[in-house]
């Protein structure tokens, strides 16, 4: 049912935005173009970043390494059900955008995307956002030193959807 | 941190290489995932492209405004000690609406603008306040109706329904995004109570 929902999405929006600017007289092709090249820039800079996480990301998996971490933990988080391999996404989710994205392709790449670490990857990157990341841009912006409780409550809400994206996957796509 | 995490991986995987004797594939995979690497961006294109270009319509038709306006009253509540008809307010809705639509470029700036408006209602003073803590929580678990970049990292990967994903998210995001409010709000009244 939900699956099905998801497939309706994204239709229905650009289906909205096309007919709605259309009635707004907004001159829809070229303003399409010129938003897109926009897209171009931002994939085109995203690539030294991301290139540079990914070979560092694969030489760790390559070596064993990450394979050894996972092992070491994984006996503590099956008492939980909780699958070992998603870790480190969870860990690096709030610290680094590129890291988590990098990390979630890896797993995407090596699980399959439509296995249940692949799902449960998109999820977790999809639906929070690095939380030092927004605390830097923003706090750092317009000059505010004390930050209060902003890094905890950041911090802790991410926690709470590391939890949401395992159970929502393991009741939407439930192994 | 960003730099300790790229070191870290790099040179703990080359020397755990060593002594596992995996130097080989180590060697191989260097190579081949900075291919990995530019493959996945070019299909990020694909997507980024398409929607940014589609939102860049949306903008110009006032869609986001339309939003930001159906979101009015339960902001207000949100935020109690922002005026209703303050800019903060208004920049705070609009950020929100352009992340809702994954327009993390376009939001960064509203939310600087936001972040300035609150910091004059604060007198201009260098401790951060009220709503701006929840303005931060709100943007750490940002609410997203479509993450693209993850639709186009499925694709490259041949999933057979990249936007199966869509769904699990928007609920996902939606617990998260309600969960910091709550811890917002408790962080909130904690510092209340010790302040009597």
């Amino acid at each position: 049912m939900l699956v099905h929902i998801s497939n309706w999405i994204i239709p229905l929006i650009i289906l909205t935005v096309l007919l709605y600017g259309t009635y707004k007289r907004v001159p829809t092709y070229e303003t399409f173009v010129e938003g897109g090249k926009e897209g171009v820039k931002m994939a085109v800079s995203l690539l030294p970043f991301l290139l540079g996480m990914i070979v560092s990301i694969s030489i760790f998996r390559a070596s064993g390494a990450l394979d050894a971490f996972v092992n070491l933990i994984d006996p503590v988080l099956s008492i939980f059900n909780i699958p070992s391999e998603i870790v480190p996404l969870a860990i690096t989710r709030p610290i680094s955008g590129t890291a988590s994205l990098s990390i979630a392709t890896d797993l995407i790449k090596t699980e399959g995307p439509d296995s249940f670490i692949g799902q449960l990857a998109s999820t977790m990157q999809g639906s929070t956002d690095t939380t030092l990341y927004v605390l830097t841009v923003y706090f750092g912006a317009v000059g505010i030193r004390k930050m209060g409780d902003a890094l905890k409550v950041g911090l802790l809400a991410d926690f709470v959807g590391i939890i949401a994206s395992l159970v929502v996957c393991y009741l939407i796509f439930g192994s | 941190m960003v730099n300790i995490i790229w070191v870290a991986l790099a040179a703990i995987g080359i020397i755990y290489a060593f002594f596992n004797g995996t130097i080989e594939e180590v060697n191989e995979v260097i190579f081949s995932s900075a291919q990995d690497a530019v493959a996945l961006t070019i299909s990020l294109v694909s997507v980024l492209v398409f929607w940014l270009g589609l939102m860049r319509i949306a903008e110009k038709a006032g869609l986001l405004e339309k939003l930001a306006h159906l979101f009015k009253p339960v902001f207000t509540r949100l935020f109690p000690e922002i005026p209703a008809n303050h800019p903060a307010m208004g920049y705070i809705l609009s950020n929100f609406s352009a992340n809702l639509f994954g327009l993390g470029n376009a939001a960064t700036p509203l939310g600087i603008k936001a972040m300035h408006e609150m910091k004059k209602l604060n007198n201009d003073s260098e401790v951060a306040s009220r709503s701006m803590i929840t303005f931060l929580a709100l943007n750490t678990s940002s609410v997203t109706l479509v993450p693209t970049t993850i639709i186009a990292i499925r694709m490259q990967y041949d999933s057979m329904a990249p936007t199966e994903i869509v769904s699990s998210t928007i609920i996902a995001t939606l617990i998260s995004t309600v969960g910091a409010i709550m811890i917002d709000r408790y962080f909130y009244y904690r510092r209340q109570r010790s302040l009597i």
